[in-house]
Parts: C-alpha cells; structure tokens; sequence
C-alpha cells in the first residue's frame, strides 16, 4: 500500500468517525443513534485494519477485526435489544440543550480538539497523529453527550461513544497500546455495558421509565 | 519466590469459582475468608522477602516490590474483615427474604473477584494492565452496591457507574498517552508501559504529551479515589451497599485507586519535576477535604457520614503524596492501612446498628452503647481510631503527614488541613456521641449481631490495637515503600 493510499484511508476513517459523533448528537431518535454507534465502530475497526496492512503486520488487523466484531456488530445488538423494551420510537423527550445549540458545541469541541492534540502532532508528525485531532474531536462529543442527555440509553451510549473516542485516539497516535491491555480494555468495557445494560432493565421495572431525572432520592 | 506473587489472585479466583459452581454455602463463605487471609499471608511474605527488591514472575506480567507488600497487607487485612462479616450478612439476608440464594450466589462471586482485581492493580508489571484491574473493581462491584435492588440502591449503582467508568475512561487515554510518549525512547513495544521500562526511560518521555497525560490520569484515578470533582458518587454507593462491601470500597478500594496515582505520579515527577503533580494534588485534596468537612457537619445518615469521613481521609492522603518526601508517603501508607481497618470495623458495625433499626438516620439512633456494648464498643473505637487521637495508628500517621508539611515549609497547607480536619472532628464527635451514649428509654430494646459479625468486631478491634504497637516494626516496610516511589528525602 502506497503511503498516499495510506493516508487516504486513515483520513477517511477517522472523518467518518468524527461525523457518526455529530450526526448522533443532530439525530435524537434512539434507533438511528444506535446504527450510527455500529457505522463508528467499523469506522474505528478500519484503522488497525489500515496500519497493519501498511505494515505488513497481521497482529493490528486481528485486533481490527475483532474491533470490528465488538463494537460495530456485538455492542449496538446489545444496545439494539435493550432499546427495545422502550416505549415506541423514544427520543430524547426533553433534550437539556436543542439540536442548532448542540450543534454549534460540537463545532466548538472539535476546535479545541485540535488545539489539544497540537502536542501530540509535533511530538511525531505521522498521517496517524494528525488524523487524531477528529479522533479526539468525537471523545469530546461524547462527553458532551454524556452531560446534555437524561435518558439512561442515551448516557450508556454516550460512554460507549467516549470509549470509542480513546481506542481512536490510540490507534490514531500509537501502533495500538500492547496486545494484553487491548484486549483487558475491551474486555472491560463489554462488561460494562453490559451491567449497564442490567441497570437500565431493572431501572425500568422499578421506575417504569429510564428517565434519569427520576434519580434524585439521594442527595446532601 | 515469584509463585508467592500468583497467591493473591489466584486465591481468591478459586473461591469465586467454588461459589459459582456450589452456591452460597457456609464453607464457600469460609474459603473466600481463607483466601483473604492468603492475600494477608502473601504480602506478609513479599514485605519480609522483598525488604528494597523487586520480583518479577517469569512472565513479566506480575510484580512486587516493598509498596505492592503493603498494598496487599490492606487489602488482606480489611478482606478478611469483610468476608468474615460477609456470612452474617448473607445468612440474615437470606432469613429475611431480602435476597435469594441467586442473590447470595452472586454475592459469593463477584465478592472474592473484586478481591481479586484489587489484587491484580497493585501487583501489575504494566500500567495498562494495573488499568484493567482498577476497571474490572467498577464492574464486579456494581451488583455488589446494588445488591439489595431498592431505588436509592440502584440510582446509587447507576452514578457509580457512570462516574467511575467516565473517570476511568480519561485515565486510560491518560495511560495511552503515557505510552505514546514512551513510544520514541527506543523500548520494544510489549513492555513499554511496564512501570520499570518508563520509571528508566522517564527522563526521555516528552514533557509536554506527559503533562496532557498526567492531567487525564490525575483526575481519572482522583474519581476512583473520590476526590473532587468527580467525587459525587462516592457517598451515595458506599451509603447503599451492604455494610462488608462498604467497608471494602472505602477501607481499600480508594486506596487503592490512590496506589495507581502514585505509581504514575512517581514516573510523572521524572519527567516534569515534582511541581507538576503537587498542584494538582494540593487543589484537589483541598477541596475534597473542604467538600467532606461541611457534608460531615450537616450529615444526617450515618453510613453516609462514614463515606464522608473516608473522602476526608483521601483528602489527606492527597496532601501528602503532593509533598512526596520519604516521611510524607510512610506517613500516606500508614494512614491508608489505618484507615482501612477502623473503617471496616464502623461499616461492620453500622450494618449491624442499621439491621437493629432498619434504619440509617442518625436521629434514630440512641444509647447504642448500653444496648449492644460489643456493637457500641466497635462503633466507638473505630470513630476514635478515625478521629486521629493517640494512641491509635492514625494519630502517629497524621502527625508524620503534619511534620513532613512542616519540614518542607507548608506551613499555609497545614493550617488550613487543620482547619477542614477539625471541622470534621467537630461533625464526627457531635453524630457519633447522639448515636453512642445515653441510657435507652422505653421501646429501646438491646441488641446483638449474628455470631460472625460480633466475630468480626472482635477481631477487627484486636487489628486496631495492635496496629498501635505495630507502627514500629512497620517503619522499616513503609520506608521501603516510600523509597521505591523515588521519595529521597
């Protein structure tokens, strides 16, 4: 693979990653949310995929396809599954902030993303490393995500969003942090949406709804 | 030598494989306590065979040196507290028909993993890996604070969560960032989060890539460890879960979330100097100090006044790994083995003044002493360890923390420490004597604790007396340890 064709491929990813992040922020429907993580996920897999063929290494591509496997196919089934007991077509009824002035965040986010990651750009200029500022970008979005959403859905996938964010980010600026962390990290966060997952049922039978503003019995 | 270092974890993995397969039995319950003990045994041995070393098992995936010992004698020693009080809980659970034995099933393995992933942290080669372990303590406790399925337990399980995986997020871009650093100084790729390879290659790492991951890692780690600003999570899932469980979190867990800061924060000083961190470390444990201090004094609930005092304390703990002379981190590792063990005896005996009133508001609670002298004893004895008066263990801890801050001229820190300290001292005193003394009126019956509980309570008072007289032969390790984390001074 020629190094243009190389950088194509890891501009494109990382653009297609940092666009599933603003779409998901525009669309509020928990569906469209939902394929959109998947599209993010593969777009997140195609990186390792992309490194390692340029290598000629095959241990990135396994870990992209396992990736690939995780996050754009196994967790929004999950997701997917744990939507559905929803009530039909919920969105975000009573969003904290409305769609123009999210967007407008998520224009500013990205801005400080890139000024973040100038650092990490001068410290080893590759098409990687400069393709983390969109990597870094979607990390922030999620936060943002995480902070403007009172659905229990939406924050879970909010995390899983802030996750995908640092896996690009390390795939982006590193060959991909060692094998046993990799695999412990994804381990992990599979756990963790699960047990949330859990929360999200059992908070539905006790509440009858997953809106998190039901959540205030304790406080000082 | 190094099969000593598979001990702690793989102890604790056969009795959750046990509980898994045979359900909540007592003898399950008992080889979970026996593999606490084994986690105790093990860093005993480490701390005697260690003395400056470090071993290394031959797959390089485990290490120990004087600091993981002592880490390990925290962990074994409140485990072993919890664990034993952990039959009592399950077993009145079970004859009340909160839980079912799924429950206590489930109860019975997930309480010997999150032993086990402690364990794994504080002995890990990489910083990665010792990342994984701290993630999986969020994930095997989650069911473990919402175990009793009410409301507040699950808005409770639900924060925690959320909060602690968020903030363990940033520490693992905070690792990756590490390693990218690292990446140049010329090490083969698999071992370049060991944390032997960055303390050696810490001169080289780019300073300002570190400093961008030293700030991610410094407020991840910090929620773990419950310090501002991400410490909102803390009081209500220590307050929900059941009492062994919240003497684990906040006797060992926070500290040892705090062990990952120091580990990172003794490569991170190689690189930028020791001003760096401390800022940090000094705003954040203000804070957390000053937050804690005010919630204790308004606090209503008792379990949720302990999870304030254990902020307090991580507070302090802040402030000396921030000074980070030799005498400062001895001082840290003293306070946090102190700690552990009095805040296991309150959270064992809270349980049991909770189970008696069904209830954990302070108002409803009097003249526990004259009631249950074994239950108000250990109550009163755990609050007076807490409280940092002589001659218990935390008295020589906070009086080392006050020396070191003195000989590096923070004299403004220790005043206002001191300040937030008394406070909490007022808030403490004033819940703890309303609960404690008087003589009961009519409708306040006497009350006892299952065996195993009153059989933890004598136990963990005999741990905390002995603690006063151990301080001496525990100098030499805790020198040791602070030694490995560059302290020179």
């Amino acid at each position: 693979m020629s190094i243009e064709t190389y950088t194509g491929i890891i501009t494109f990813a990382a653009g297609s990653f940092l666009l599933a992040a603003v779409l998901i922020v525009w669309r509020r429907g928990l569906r469209a949310t939902i394929s959109l993580l998947a599209w993010q996920g593969v777009a997140l897999g195609a990186i390792p995929i992309a490194n390692g063929i340029h290598q000629g290494a095959w241990m990135p591509i396994a870990v992209g396809i396992v990736v690939i496997a995780l996050r754009g196919v196994l967790l929004p089934l999950l997701l997917a599954r744990a939507a559905r007991g929803e009530a039909h077509g919920a969105r975000e009824a009573t969003p904290l902030v409305n769609t123009t002035a999210a967007l407008l965040v998520t224009a500013a986010l990205t801005m400080i993303a890139y000024a973040a990651t100038r650092p990490l750009i001068e410290h080893s200029p590759s098409p990687g490393t400069r393709a983390a500022p969109a990597a870094f970008a979607a990390l922030l979005i999620a936060v943002f995500v995480m902070v403007s959403r009172r659905r229990a859905m939406s924050q879970a996938i909010g995390f899983l969003m802030l996750d995908n964010g640092i896996a690009a980010t390390a795939f982006l600026i590193t060959a991909g942090v060692p094998l046993i962390v990799e695999l412990g990290a994804s381990l992990d966060i599979l756990f963790a949406m699960i047990v949330l997952g859990v929360l999200t049922d059992r908070m539905r039978l006790s509440f009858g709804d997953t809106d998190l503003n039901q959540l205030r019995e304790l406080r000082d | 030598m190094a099969a000593l270092l598979f001990i702690p974890i793989a102890a604790p993995l056969v009795a959750a494989g046990l509980a898994a397969i045979f359900g909540w039995r007592r003898w399950t319950a008992i080889v979970t306590a026996l593999s606490a003990l084994a986690i105790l045994a093990a860093g005993g041995a480490l701390a005697f065979f260690t003395d400056g070393e470090v071993v290394v098992d031959p797959h390089h995936l485990l290490r120990a040196d004087a600091l993981t010992s002592t880490m390990l004698l925290v962990i074994g020693a409140v485990a072993t507290l919890a664990c034993l009080a952990s039959i009592g809980y399950i077993d009145a659970e079970l004859a009340d028909d909160h839980t079912s034995p799924q429950g206590a099933r489930l109860y019975g393995v997930l309480l010997p993993l999150f032993l086990a992933a402690m364990s794994l942290s504080v002995m890990a080669m990489s910083i990665g890996v010792m990342w994984v372990g701290i993630e999986a303590t969020t994930v095997v406790t989650a069911f473990l604070v919402g175990h009793r399925r009410t409301r507040a337990a699950l808005e409770a399980t639900w924060k925690y969560v959320i909060i602690c995986s968020f903030g363990i997020a940033l520490a693992f871009l905070g690792t990756v960032l590490a390693y990218f650093a690292g990446t140049t100084t010329g090490e083969p790729g698999n071992h370049s989060l060991d944390i032997d390879v960055l303390l050696s290659g810490a001169a080289r790492l780019d300073p300002r890539v570190t400093s961008l991951a030293a700030a991610l890692l410094l407020l991840g780690y910090g929620a773990k460890a419950g310090l501002v600003p991400f410490h909102t999570w803390l009081a209500d899932a220590h307050s929900q879960a059941p009492a062994p469980v919240s003497a684990l979190m906040s006797g060992v867990l926070l500290s040892v979330a705090f062990y990952a800061l120091l580990r990172v924060k003794s490569i991170i000083d190689l690189t930028l100097g020791e001003g760096f961190m401390r800022v940090g470390l000094i705003v954040m444990g203000l804070l957390t100090l000053a937050v804690a201090a005010l919630l204790l004094v308004v606090q209503t609930d008792f379990k949720r006044m302990l999870a304030y005092s254990s902020m307090e304390n991580m507070g302090i703990v802040a402030i000396a790994a921030a000074i980070g002379t030799r005498l400062a981190v001895a001082a840290l590792l003293l306070h946090v083995l102190a700690h552990g063990v009095a805040k296991a005896l309150v959270f064992v005996s809270s349980g049991a003044i909770q189970g008696a009133h069904g209830s954990t508001a302070i108002a409803n609670v009097r003249a526990v002493l004259s009631r249950s002298p074994l239950v108000g004893s250990a109550f009163t004895l755990g609050l007076v360890v807490l409280l940092g008066l002589p001659p218990f263990a935390m008295f020589a801890s906070e009086w080392g923390v006050a020396r070191a801050l003195t000989a590096e001229n923070f004299g403004w820190l220790l005043g206002a420490m001191l300040v937030f300290v008394a406070i909490a001292f007022a808030g403490l005193v004033r819940a703890g004597s309303s609960m404690l003394l008087g003589a009961p009126q009519a409708g306040e019956a006497p009350f006892s604790a299952p065996r195993a509980i009153r059989a933890t309570l004598v136990l963990g008072i005999g741990l905390s007396i002995a603690l006063c007289f151990s301080i001496g032969p525990l100098t030499h390790l805790l020198d040791a340890a602070a030694t490995t984390l560059g302290a020179g001074r």
